[in-house]
């Protein structure tokens, strides 16, 4: 279906990530926000407390972010298409309900703009540092999709998918930014609402009495209600049967969890999204994401102008890892090159898939500004070597 | 008659349509007083006379913490602490639910919930939060709460508990709550009848119900059973409406002042939030809110 047209700022703005980002969700029909401030992010929540009284919809600053993470739930479960926005010291606070989401199978997207770390480290500068945070930081098994854009107009572009992807699969959605794509302004093209396709919540047609919350077919993604409606479900972070009761023995809980990770890696062929530049042919393949793709982007036109042949792979999601694909380059390149900024979390993915049959260089940046070009082109050239 | 040939009751609990029968028995311990509450809470809604399918229930994590699953409403066992923000983001973006209830422990909403126990009832958020005080956590053992009298012993405080406890309806009353009351177990026409108050009121509720944990805070301090709970309850209990909150705190076995404390009318949230948009936006602003809204 189209979007509403009540949320999409349709035409060309000057705005800068956060801002991009905020409308992004509007247009994905994000009705409800909870969040609590903190730098980098709070642009976002700020754009979406000024627009959405004339939207029509919600959004409340709470105590804390183990709240934001909770209410937003809450409101989900209400029937809304919610967001919660933080940056590293918030994300820690809600990692116990990024598990709550993704056991109870609650579409919500949570805008994580990062900032060196560990601890308050560098709120007003740049990092990629929580990727491995996202992917395993709440306790148990469980499979999260990531997104990084890397510019004020993937932000909008990518978090109409962001909401899409969480609405598809019912798991928490991180859509990971970082300071200097938060507030780096550029041009932001949004169409028209007629021209953005946003997925509806998986609405169930059964009768109350016939629907159990969490039976499934073969999409292994279970059809929602929400609260009011007659249904009379209960919900409960517990391991818990079809019908959403309590079930706490193994083979409840091998089944479930089975499930809720097979949903994602049954699916992570559809779900993986990865922008391919010359990689075909090429010795050396960089693989980057978010705002270092840009910066690996110099590099790798700098080192195919010094003759090297460089193809650069840009992870547009990171989570669910495009492992076939790497798999598939490592036996026809020398070796990958990663730029990250922190001290090595994604290449260790690269390094599983290319299970050693080509060295991984990594290059990593403790963060607090972006990668020099001319550091990238230095690795690149000692890879192709 | 056999001991296996029991006579058919004829009569149904009038409590059972209230419950998802299928998920019986409950955890619950012989003497405990949650299931009392729980009773308390059914009659309550019988009352009301509300349509059931518009009621939600939030739960966190404890023996209350089950009572979510227990009741047949829609019902949301959350996580530990949380029921209050859950039931925030429920209640917000679903104005057409009649009522939304948080029912947890005095360990749940005050302890690590207690921040968010504080700034819903500043918020005046609209929420009947029935918090059952059995002074203890009772899932995990037995260990000290931050609403163990002192002098009471716990597995955490071995040698008897030394820290001050909260008085929660004071905290609820300074914090701007509209309805605080206190009842026990023994209590139950008035604690269903402060339940019923609590579901036709607007705004922020807060209920305490002191309920006997016989298997872990009576028995640590050889308080006896659920009965003998009771009978302390019925002795030391004095009932003073309109109690000034600052003196109703709790000492170990001592008196115990219940009533209805707190029964005043400020905005809710949302009809502030509606109120103050309408003034600034003018006819440009909708109010937010659902075709029951003014219910």
């Amino acid at each position: 279906m189209h979007a509403d047209p009540k949320g999409v700022l349709t035409g060309i703005h000057f705005i800068d990530g956060d801002h991009a980002a905020c409308e992004g969700a509007l247009a994905a029909g994000c009705r409800f926000v909870a969040g609590y401030p903190i730098t980098p992010s709070t642009e976002v929540v700020e754009r979406f407390a000024a627009r959405i009284p004339l939207v029509g919809g919600m959004f409340i600053q709470l105590e804390d972010e183990l709240a934001s993470s909770i209410a937003i739930q809450g409101a989900a479960w209400a029937g809304k298409k919610v967001m919660t926005v933080t940056s590293g010291p918030g994300l820690s606070l809600m990692m116990e309900h990024v598990g709550y989401a993704a056991f109870t199978e609650t579409p919500c997207v949570f805008v994580d703009v990062q900032r060196g770390g560990p601890s308050t480290g560098l709120p007003t500068l740049p990092a990629q540092a929580d990727m491995m945070q996202v992917k395993w930081g709440s306790h148990g098994d469980y499979e999260p999709i990531a997104l990084c854009p890397n510019s004020p107009q993937e932000c909008f572009d990518l978090m109409i998918k962001a909401f899409n992807l969480a609405e598809t699969y019912r798991v928490p959605v991180f859509f990971m930014m970082d300071e200097v794509v938060g507030h780096m302004t550029e041009r932001v093209v949004i169409p028209e609402a007629s021209q953005i396709e946003v997925v509806e919540r998986k609405w169930t047609t059964k009768k109350p009495g016939e629907y159990r919350p969490y039976e499934t077919d073969e999409s292994l993604v279970p059809e929602m209600v929400k609260a009011g409606d007659g249904y009379r479900i209960h919900i409960t972070g517990l391991t818990h049967d079809e019908r959403g009761y309590p079930a706490m023995t193994a083979p409840a809980q091998d089944k479930l969890v089975t499930r809720l990770v097979n949903k994602i890696r049954a699916n992570a062929d559809k779900i993986v999204d990865i922008r391919e530049d010359g990689v075909a042919g090429a010795d050396v393949v960089v693989v980057s994401f978010g705002m270092t793709s840009r910066v690996a982007g110099a590099a790798v036109e700098a080192a195919r102008a010094a003759g090297l042949k460089v193809g650069h792979l840009r992870l547009v999601i990171t989570w669910p890892f495009p492992a076939k694909r790497i798999r598939e380059l490592a036996a026809t390149v020398k070796a990958f090159v990663v730029p990250e900024l922190n001290m090595g979390q994604m290449a260790l993915e690269v390094e599983r898939a290319a299970a050693g049959k080509v060295p991984v260089l990594t290059l990593p940046h403790a963060g607090g500004t972006v990668h020099e070009p001319a550091a990238i082109l230095a690795k690149i050239k000692e890879a192709a070597q | 008659m056999s001991a296996t040939e029991l006579p058919v009751c004829e009569i149904e609990n009038p409590v059972m349509p209230y419950l998802r029968q299928e998920r019986l028995p409950h955890i619950w311990c012989p003497g405990c007083g949650i299931g009392t509450t729980v009773n308390c809470f059914t009659r309550a809604l019988t009352d009301s006379g509300m349509d059931l399918d518009r009621v939600a229930i939030v739960s966190g994590i404890g023996c209350t913490g089950r009572v979510a699953g227990y009741m047949n409403l829609d019902s949301f066992h959350t996580t530990h602490g949380r029921a209050i923000p859950f039931a925030t983001g429920l209640r917000l973006a679903n104005p057409d639910l009649a009522k939304v209830v948080v029912y947890s422990g005095d360990g749940d909403l005050s302890a690590i919930g207690g921040n968010h126990l504080i700034h819903a009832a500043r918020r005046n958020m609209d929420l009947m939060v029935v918090c059952v005080n059995n002074f203890t956590y009772g899932m995990t053992g037995g260990q000290v709460a931050p609403t163990t009298p002192i002098g009471a012993t716990q597995t955490t405080m071995p040698y008897g508990n030394f820290e001050n406890p909260f008085n929660l309806p004071f905290l609820a009353d300074a914090c701007g709550a509209v309805y605080v009351a206190r009842w026990t177990v023994y209590h139950v026409k008035q604690l269903a009848k402060a339940m019923l108050e609590g579901l036709k009121k607007k705004g922020f509720v807060f209920i305490e119900a002191m309920a006997p944990c016989p298997t872990l805070y009576s028995r640590r301090n050889r308080l006896g059973d659920g009965v003998d709970q009771l009978k302390y309850y019925k002795e030391k209990s004095k009932v003073v409406n309109g109690a000034d909150t600052k003196e109703v705190g709790l000492t170990f076995q001592g008196d115990i002042t219940v009533g209805k404390f707190v029964d005043r009318d400020r905005p809710t949230w949302l009809e502030a939030m509606n109120e103050h948009y309408t003034h600034h936006f003018g006819d440009r602003y909708t109010p937010y809110g659902g075709s029951h809204a003014q219910d």
